[in-house]
């Protein structure tokens, strides 16, 4: 019987057999393909860089006042990691992002469904999100720091502004075009409200939701910078804009590698989470 | 050969108990309308006057060209679209939105991407089914349906006729009381869907439920049916009504090739607007077929 249905199955079966076994064996796997060539390939511009940086310096091509050598970079790292400073900025910074991550992106999913999924959400709600939306990051900072002062809520309270967006507009837009067909088929066959939601739409749109929360921890990042340069007093961006008024150009650059260093690691992170999702409902 | 595979439903006996319907369920239109509104202000008329009673067990083809509003008809029935005029009586009680005493056999598989095939048919059982009892329900509608090799396949993983069929396991797994089918086959290739065919037969022989099929295809309805309805369009209204109503002669499974058959096949194709070419241009054979109103 099998044989048969073999014999009359279209030939997309055959080729979605085909590719698994491809991925599973893989004697002749693409050098593209192979783990090995994927991490020197990454790490090759990184390393190129750090080269070329060592070698200006070396040469004196550029005097170290306007362009430290990476042993001065981090000879400045150890030393804060000696006042236990560079643990401390690093941490909050991180607790930062994290807290206003969690925050904007939780209400993001909230008002992105209620736009996404009622129409009297989206006449209501989308104008004048739409609005908030426009309004360039830094506009806010000024208003914030008089309502919140320098505190801990006026910099979450920013940076959930930038992680809301992203993740708004995506599982908004996304629930919208959830396959018509899908849903009436989960409605004909007794599902409505919650159980509809959780059943059909939801992990229809979990790819993009997930590819929304990358873009909003990206944007969380961005904002958390800008709002440690204009008020703050612990962090990575207060050690740029310190580090800016006591012309150490060291820390400045340690600061900017770091920034670099946890936001990929971050990124990984959802983009690890990304994948599974992917592999599971896309 | 197909047919080996899954025979003991052919006779009747324990595997097709699966679809079992605890009742099969009259259908009852009454003077069913529907009408669009259109972008003037004006409304599109695409049915008007239908009525016709379907008795509990029968199994009902409903004939027509594309765009004469056979779908419509039956999404109506479904509570998946409202009725502009008349209603829908199921079993006496007209019709609720999404109404759970019918099961829904799409044009389109459907299936929801992201679960197994298992998992798809399993959405199909009424609500408050105890968790072991549907598991070897749905275990036995794929095993109907062949599909148990791929249960655990993705909807993509599998060829679009495994998947038709197990959008059909999925609503025989709703135990309905009337099944709704629109142009379940219409999209499989000509040996699959002559095979689904008889997986349908099979099916409502083992589980008499009340089958309303939705097809262009004159040779599914003559094969399937117990009466044919051909939706059409007189000249001077607006909207497609009951043009003919054709009792099929002979009990199922019926010879794909007999006279009889092949005389009400040129009669069906005539109504639809398709020349009969050849000799029997114009000309009823000598076959002894009533003809409407019986």
């Amino acid at each position: 019987m099998t044989g048969n249905d073999t014999l009359t199955s279209d030939p997309r079966t055959a080729d979605a057999v085909g590719d698994d076994r491809g991925n599973g064996a893989a004697p002749t796997r693409p050098l593209t393909r192979r783990t090995w060539f994927v991490v020197v390939g990454g790490a090759l511009i990184p390393v190129l860089v750090l080269s070329i940086w060592q070698l200006v310096t070396t040469l004196e091509l550029v005097p170290v006042s306007q362009l430290p050598s990476p042993a001065m970079v981090w000879t400045a790292a150890l030393e804060l990691a000696q006042r236990g400073e560079l643990g401390l900025y690093t941490a909050i910074s991180t607790q930062r992002v994290l807290i206003g991550f969690a925050i904007g992106a939780g209400l993001g999913l909230v008002f992105g469904a209620v736009v996404g999924l009622s129409r009297l959400g989206d006449i209501l709600l989308a104008p004048s999100l739409g609005a908030i939306r426009a309004v360039p990051s830094l506009a806010w900072v000024p208003l914030l720091i008089i309502w919140l002062k320098y505190g801990e809520e006026s910099k979450i309270t920013l940076i959930a502004i930038g992680a809301f967006f992203p993740v708004y507009t995506t599982v908004s837009a996304a629930l919208r075009h959830v396959d018509r067909q899908l849903v009436e088929a989960g409605r004909a066959f007794g599902l409505n409200g919650a159980r509809l939601f959780t059943t059909v739409q939801l992990p229809a749109v979990l790819p993009s939701v997930v590819s929304g929360l990358r873009l909003a921890l990206a944007q969380a990042w961005l904002f958390l910078v800008a709002a440690e340069l204009l008020g703050a007093s612990m962090g990575l961006g207060f050690l740029l804009s310190d580090s800016q008024n006591n012309g150490r150009l060291d820390r400045i650059f340690l600061a900017i590698v770091l920034l670099a260093l946890l936001g990929k690691i971050t990124d990984s992170l959802v983009g690890l989470f990304e994948r599974w999702v992917n592999k599971r409902w896309g | 050969m197909y047919l080996a595979s899954t025979a003991p439903a052919a006779s009747g006996s324990a595997p097709a108990r699966a679809g079992t319907a605890d009742a099969a369920f009259a259908v009852e239109f009454e003077g069913l309308g529907r009408s669009f509104p259109s972008d003037r202000g004006a409304s599109r008329t695409v049915l008007r006057d239908v009525s016709i009673s379907v008795q509990p067990g029968e199994v009902l083809a409903i004939l027509g060209t594309s765009g004469c509003g056979k779908s419509t008809l039956l999404r109506i029935a479904g509570g998946l679209d409202s009725a502009t005029a008349g209603r829908v009586l199921i079993d006496g009680t007209p019709t609720v939105d999404f109404d759970d005493r019918t099961a829904v056999g799409f044009q389109e598989p459907r299936l929801l991407p992201w679960r197994s095939i298992t998992d798809n048919v399993a959405l199909g059982l009424p609500r408050g089914t105890p968790k072991a009892d549907g598991a070897a329900r749905v275990a036995r509608l794929i095993e109907l349906v062949g599909l148990s090799d791929f249960a655990g396949h993705r909807p993509r993983e599998i060829s679009g006729g495994m998947a038709q069929r197990a959008s059909l396991a999925r609503a025989l797994a709703r135990n309905p009381g009337v099944l709704l089918l629109d142009e379940p086959f219409g999209a499989l290739d000509a040996l699959t869907r002559l095979k689904m065919q008889d997986l349908l037969l099979d099916v409502h022989a083992a589980a008499p439920t009340t089958v309303l099929l939705v097809t262009h295809d004159v040779d599914e309805a003559l094969q399937l049916a117990d009466r044919i309805i051909l939706l059409g369009r007189s000249n001077e209204l607006d909207g497609s009504t009951i043009a003919q109503e054709i009792v099929v002669p002979g009990t199922r499974p019926r010879d794909r090739g007999s006279a009889e058959l092949a005389e009400l096949r040129g009669r069906l194709l005539d109504g639809l607007g398709i020349d009969r070419h050849g000799q029997a241009r114009g000309v009823e054979t000598t076959t002894a077929i009533p003809h409407f109103p019986y």
